[in-house]
């Protein structure tokens, strides 16, 4: 069953009497208890499109086209007071900051409790039952004491665990997980991700994972979404796109990753150049200043995509070679041009 | 807490006793001296010898300001030197309820009018509303309190007859008749507090209001309310309570220059007749207790700190 559906949402940018439009066309879906990646570089509109999910875009950010249906209801026609009332027992959020995302002058037990006094109608002593349980969920031990304590007596990763804590404590259907671990040091990223992924899983909580690094999604989401420049590039199934990214986009992305299995001596290959500006009006494929396979039609006409196919891409020259990922390049495809050590 | 409370008090009364020694040895540098300011040309030498022995003013200074000090820690900061030689304690008790009474009804209507004034502002910022307040507030500042205070009494006193125009009456003699001397000089004191406690408030708040945790209380759904009282409002007061501690001292030298144009013969009064009779012990006296409110109220923001800041509390 569908939980959330996006549906060429389009998120324009006032600035005075100037209008940029920094997410267009964007679409993808969820299905209850699934879990879904958003990847894309800083930009491509992923925090956006979650933002507008939670109605809670800056002021001069306005969703200008298309819908967010979320159980079947369109979220951008709401009224603020039905989003709140979505906002903690249906739709959590997990943002990217866990240093500055806790309010630093209430208690750990305040912030975790609040959201289930409010929503659920638990009594002090109800929520506070829970909020111990929650924190033991996550992992945090001597959850008594804890919940006392300030954040500032929290590390980095533990304040994510709150932060994780605080998503669930509502019984959410939905989690939206903006870059959860970007933030984090490197040996808990995997942690906080599999902690995350699996409380979803367990507790039948759908999850929307927005991320930069392809790598790290690779094992928790069955579906990908790639996004670049405010629009959906590429979607697919996540073993499908891992094995034959049909989107340069997508499969420079791949190719960037550093591998345990990369052979040695093979180059990392960059994405050349930068993502375009959203302010400048350009025409065609938004990728195409960047695409070494970027051909006249791709100047001038813009690819359009097929939300409904298993393996959606929005491209007009799509790779259909599968990616050797040990050499970060397509098994059979040597017309990059890149020279290939021995 | 508590040893951090005894070591700040510690502290406190040596910041006291340090100015306690500067106005003492400042105010011997001051050209002129009382006897001169008492007899003015009308006695000889003679006199002179007779007053300063009488005064103790004939002995080196070093040994007067250890008389003072040693005296000051039995409670006993001296007589003026003047008619009918009042000890200064007395003098700065029957002086001191009319400045505190004038400072605390200012420091109130400062933070009545402040921090709504400053709270609405922010939650409309960039309307019509916000700038009326900022106007408002640009008005509060740029007007001298002591010009201000006699608008009031042109307005309110001499025209509209509301209000009486001069004048102190105590507490004993009923609540109203206490408040109702009180009300105009408090205007005149308070506005410009108001004014920038609003200014501060409004641009702390809206930096909050852009706080990733502001998002994050957003994220749970909560009413408006309680997203500004709970989350909100703690975290913008911080800076706040600094601006408020200085402005709670400085209400103080600002009822000095007020008293005057109303008349209320407070610790203005008081410290300004002593230094232009350089009556030692009344200004020395007078000075030290200005001090002290500078000390404590600045001891009493770092206590609040402590209560709304968990990062700073003192183990």
């Amino acid at each position: 069953m569908t939980l959330l559906q996006i549906e060429n949402l389009a998120i324009d940018l006032t600035r005075g009497a100037q209008t940029h439009r920094l997410v267009s066309d964007a679409s993808w879906q969820l299905d209850a208890g699934q879990t879904l990646a958003v990847v894309g570089e800083s930009g491509s509109g992923k925090s956006l499109t979650a933002l507008a999910v939670m109605g809670l875009l800056a002021d001069e950010l306005t969703p200008a086209a298309g819908h967010i249906l979320f159980d079947g209801k369109d979220l951008l026609t709401a009224t603020d007071d039905e989003l709140r009332q979505l906002r903690g027992p249906q739709i959590a959020m997990v943002f990217q900051e866990p240093m500055t995302s806790l309010n630093p002058v209430k208690t750990i037990g305040y912030q975790l409790t609040e959201g289930m006094r409010h929503h659920l109608g638990f009594s002090a002593k109800q929520a506070k039952a829970r909020a111990l349980d929650l924190l033991e969920q996550v992992g945090i031990s001597d959850a008594k004491r804890r919940l006392k304590q300030y954040p500032h007596h929290f590390s980095g990763g533990m304040r994510q665990r709150v932060m994780i804590a605080i998503a669930l404590a509502c019984k959410p259907r939905l989690i939206l997980a903006d870059e959860p671990t970007t933030a984090l040091d490197v040996t808990i990223q995997a942690q906080i991700l599999s902690l995350l992924s699996r409380l979803c899983s367990e507790q039948g909580v759908g999850l929307v994972l927005i991320t930069h690094n392809l790598g790290i999604v690779a094992r928790h989401a069955r579906r990908v979404v790639v996004m670049y420049a405010g629009s959906v590039v590429e979607a697919a199934d996540a073993r499908q796109l891992y094995r034959a990214p049909k989107h340069p986009y997508t499969h420079g992305l791949l190719s960037s990753v550093p591998r345990m299995d990369t052979r040695k001596g093979s180059k990392l290959l960059p994405i050349q150049g930068a993502p375009p500006d959203p302010f400048d009006v350009l025409r065609g494929c938004r990728f195409n200043p960047r695409c070494q396979h970027a051909t006249d039609k791709c100047l001038t006409d813009k690819p359009l995509i097929d939300h409904m196919a298993v393996h959606a891409v929005a491209c007009w020259n799509q790779l259909d070679t599968p990616l050797d990922h040990t050499l970060n390049r397509p098994i059979s495809n040597n017309a990059s041009g890149e020279t290939r050590n021995p | 807490m508590g040893i951090y409370l005894i070591r700040r008090l510690f502290g406190a009364v040596l910041v006291m006793l340090a100015v306690a020694t500067l106005v003492f040895f400042m105010l011997r540098i001051v050209p002129g001296d009382p006897i001169a300011a008492m007899l003015a040309d009308a006695g000889g030498p003679e006199e002179v010898a007779i007053l300063k022995q009488k005064m103790g003013l004939d002995q080196p200074l070093v040994v007067q300001y250890f008389k003072w000090i040693s005296n000051m820690f039995q409670g006993d900061l001296g007589s003026s030197i003047y008619g009918s030689r009042q000890p200064v304690t007395q003098i700065l008790l029957e002086a001191l309820p009319r400045t505190m009474s004038l400072a605390f009804i200012s420091f109130v209507i400062a933070l009545v009018i402040g921090i709504p004034a400053g709270i609405i502002s922010a939650m409309r910022r960039n309307t019509p509303t916000d700038t009326a307040v900022s106007m408002f507030a640009f008005l509060g500042l740029s007007m001298p309190d002591f010009w201000l205070g006699i608008l009031l009494i042109i307005v309110f006193a001499a025209n509209l007859q509301w209000l009486p125009a001069i004048g102190y009456v105590p507490m004993s003699e009923g609540l109203w008749a206490w408040f109702s001397h009180l009300i105009l000089p408090s205007i005149a004191v308070g506005t410009a507090f108001s004014a920038i406690i609003a200014r501060m408030i409004r641009s702390s708040l809206l930096e909050v209001l852009r706080a990733d945790y502001m998002r994050t209380a957003a994220s749970k759904g909560l009413p408006v309310k309680a997203l500004m009282l709970n989350h909100a409002f703690p975290n913008a007061m911080i800076p706040v309570i600094t601006v408020i501690g200085i402005a709670f001292a400085l209400l103080i030298s600002g009822a000095v220059v007020v008293e005057n144009v109303f008349a209320i013969k407070g610790l203005g009064r008081v410290l300004i007749n002593g230094i232009l009779n350089r009556d030692y012990p009344v200004v020395q006296g007078a000075v030290l207790v200005v001090s002290a409110f500078f000390v404590f109220s600045n001891l009493l923001v770092d206590v609040l700190y402590g209560v709304i800041d968990p990062r700073i509390r003192l183990s």
